[in-house]
């Protein structure tokens, strides 16, 4: 599904505090599998996911979606590769304050211009699949942890993209919490969705949901596959 | 079309949104900039409707004044003297016109004593303009009394008040007849205050300036072109209380801009960062903004104008009135006629309008150039 | 209903309100022909040379007719003394015709008077 070739990223290029996170990174990430980046901090993981997620474009070297070379397209296309393909959950969820949660949920399909109505029945749905119903007006601000986070899975899913893209997503749980967040995830993987996260916590990158470990430091793969 | 449409329809919900959330400051905002365009809406429509009246009615004011200077002042026109104008080409009339001032103790207001040079009143009688007619509650057949500067009470008769549709041109006045006015301020027999000459043809009218400058030295003709041209620069930009307000409204304005130019919340930069990342692009945010911008600027600017044009032409202006009257006692009561000058609305829309909406876009403009990936950090 | 729709109905309106100023201001100028034919007689009748604004002092009741000395009668460096002064600049036609120190009055050039 998307394949990089020997990525490198720099940050502050040509300064003299110029620092390379990334440093040769090969790897292919199969499609309708979960995959976790492991390693210490520092070690590049949240760069490398901005780089799959077509966040931000690597230094140097190739990413390749479904065969196809995107790391030389124009920022437009960035952004619409990922609106159509990616669905990200963020570490601090980043929920826009002051909206409901519906709201929340639809903001990322507000692009496509699709009819309101079926946007928010969709909303609806995936909501109620998270069993949040009940909470669909409120503003975010006012939901827990737990409830925000399912909040941000819905709205990584709202245009229904292949790929989910997960930065430490139990970092701000508790375990009970974090166990309730691998059950989504065991879901979302039913349903065929290709997905990689990053974490250390043990209870995620040991879990039977996760199907491949790849662990980094230092800007670089350690192991090849689990 | 339509899908454009519902983008943008997504992009107003948005905005609105964000602008709700900050609801008692940005309702500030919008007051303030409304009472701006009100304030100058107020100002631009008053004074063009004025000029153009000025410029319809004072049409009808004598060709030529003629006027007696004596050391800076105008002073008297001697016996003998419109004979010395003698037959000047394309002069059809030459009268001399008997007018002046009093000051009624009474109301402590200052009238215009004027003789009709057509349909003058009976002897001891008098008509009166509508202001005067309420500042000494007068009414027809009433009878009033003036002190002469000599010292002597006179008494007339008020035969008739000036219709109130009048007013703007003669709200003080107090007409008689030749043999009252000069019985009352002992004008000298003989003497007129100034001359008003009948030019048939306006292209001679230059002419005959010149020759009566040649022919009378110590004489100062006002062409009605002159007078015109006093009302088609009263309430200029550059004058007193209109550039004071002008300043202040610009000032207000910039403080307005400034505020909104000089860069973005923390908050507002880390949700741009959120937008992006999820999907929107870089033109979406500036749209978003731009609605922002346009959306309060626009209302803004109609309301404030639709206000200022009830507030002059149905209202009379009336918050301008203790301005315009000054340390007048009569104050005239006019309800101005709108004409209204399409390109001072347009210049008005154009400098209220595209500078805050410019405003608003500049420092979106950095922010929403910046990579969506400073969202996965923090 | 939705914000947005809100929002551009109430712009909508903002603008038919607009537009309705216009439609009102040229309703009113047909109604007020007979009141400017009104002023207009009287101005022929009574040969005025001025609108009736402020009537406290010469030069603000007959600003065309005043002379440049008015304003200053009491000292040409007196401070102006009414605030319809400061709203009613001088003449502009006075001005031109003592900016060159011809004294013949008007805003004829000298070299048109000799003629
Ligand atoms: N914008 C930036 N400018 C400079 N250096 C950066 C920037 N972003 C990240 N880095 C550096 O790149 C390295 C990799 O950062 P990254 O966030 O990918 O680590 P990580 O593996 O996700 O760590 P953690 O487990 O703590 O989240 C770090 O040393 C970090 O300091
Ligand atoms: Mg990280």
């Amino acid at each position: 599904m998307i394949e990089l070739h020997s990525i490198r990223k720099a940050f502050n290029q040509g300064h003299d505090n110029e620092y390379w996170a990334l440093d040769g990174i090969d790897l292919h990430i199969e499609a309708k599998k979960v995959t976790a980046l492991r390693g210490p901090s520092g070690s590049g993981k949240t760069t490398l996911l901005t780089i799959v997620g077509c966040l931000s474009r690597p230094t140097e070297g190739r990413v390749r979606l479904l065969g196809e070379d995107i790391s030389g397209l124009p920022e437009r296309f960035l952004t619409e590769i990922r609106r159509r393909r990616f669905g990200f959950i963020f570490q601090q969820f980043n929920l826009i304050r002051g909206l409901a949660a519906l709201d929340n949920i639809i903001l990322p399909a507000y692009p496509t211009g699709r009819p309101r109505r079926e946007l928010l029945d969709r909303a609806e749905e995936l909501l109620a699949g998270l069993k949040l119903g009940h909470r669909r007006h409120a503003k975010v601000e006012w939901l827990s942890g737990g409830e925000q986070q399912r909040v941000a899975i819905c709205r990584a899913l709202i245009n229904d993209p292949e790929v989910l893209i997960a930065d430490e997503p139990t970092a701000n749980l508790d375990t009970h919490l974090a166990g309730e967040f691998m059950g989504i995830l065991e879901g979302l993987a039913a349903q065929g969705r290709t997905i990689l996260l990053t974490s250390h916590d043990p209870l995620v990158v040991e879990s039977a949901v996760v199907q491949r470990v790849v662990d980094m430091r230092d800007g670089k793969l350690l192991s090849s596959p689990r | 079309m339509k899908l454009w449409l519902a983008k943008q329809r997504y992009l107003i919900d948005f905005t609105l949104a964000s602008l709700a959330r900050r609801k008692a400051r940005n309702l500030g905002l919008l007051f303030v900039y409304i009472v701006l365009v009100f304030m100058l809406a107020s100002v631009t429509l008053y004074t063009h409707a004025l000029r153009q009246e000025a410029a319809r009615v004072l049409a009808a004011s004598p060709e030529v004044i003629l006027q007696r200077m004596v050391a800076g002042r105008h002073d008297l026109i001697p016996p003998g003297y419109q004979e010395r104008i003698g037959r000047i080409r394309g002069v059809q009339k030459v009268e001399g016109r008997l007018w002046g001032y009093y000051y009624d103790a009474v109301t402590k207001a200052n009238y215009t004593f004027m003789v009709p040079a057509e349909n003058a009143p009976a002897a001891g009688e008098i008509i009166v303009g509508p202001a005067l007619e309420r500042a000494r509650g007068l009414a027809k057949n009433n009878g009033i009394s003036f002190r002469s500067y000599s010292g002597k009470l006179h008494t007339f008769i008020v035969a008739e008040v000036l219709p109130q549709a009048s007013e703007l041109v003669s709200a003080d006045l107090v007409l008689m007849s030749e043999a009252s006015f000069r019985a009352f301020f002992d004008y000298p027999a003989g003497h007129y205050t100034d001359i008003a000459l009948s030019v048939a043809n306006p292209l001679e009218v230059r002419n005959v300036a010149v020759k009566l400058a040649a022919a009378l030295p110590d004489a100062r003709p006002i062409l009605r072109d002159e007078v015109l041209r006093t009302y088609a620069s009263i309430f200029d930009w550059r004058e007193g209380i209109v550039l004071a307000l002008l300043s202040a409204a610009i000032l207000a304005f910039g403080i307005l801009a400034w505020e909104k130019a000089s860069g973005l919340s923390a908050e507002e930069k880390r949700e741009i960062g959120i937008l992006k990342a999820i999907g929107w692009e870089t033109g979406d945010v500036i749209k978003m903004k731009f609605w922002e911008g346009l959306l309060i600027s626009l209302t803004a600017f109609l309301i404030g104008f639709v206000a200022a044009y009830v507030h002059v032409f149905h209202f009379s202006a009336s918050l301008f009135e203790p301005v315009l009257k000054g340390w007048a006692v009569l104050y005239p009561r006019f309800q101005l006629t709108p004409h209204i000058d399409g390109v001072q609305v347009a210049t008005l829309f154009f400098f209220t309008v595209v500078p805050y909406a410019a405003a608003v876009l500049v420092p979106i403009w950095k922010a929403a150039i910046t990579d969506p990936d400073s969202v996965m950090r923090s | 209903m939705r914000p947005a729709d809100r929002a551009l109905l109430l712009l909508l309106a903002g603008v038919a309100a607009f537009t309705l100023c216009f439609a009102d201001a040229a309703r009113l100028r047909g109604a007020a022909g007979a009141d400017e034919a009104e002023r207009t007689r009287l101005v022929a009748q009574l040969r005025l040379t001025d609108l009736a604004l402020f009537t406290e002092a010469r030069y603000t009741r007959h600003p065309s007719q005043a002379d440049l000395h008015s304003a200053f009668q009491d000292h040409p460096l007196a401070f102006e003394h009414f605030p319809s002064g400061s709203l009613i600049g001088p003449p502009p036609g006075l001005v031109q015709s003592h900016s060159k120190v011809g004294g013949d009055g008007t805003a004829i050039p000298a070299a048109e008077v000799s003629k």
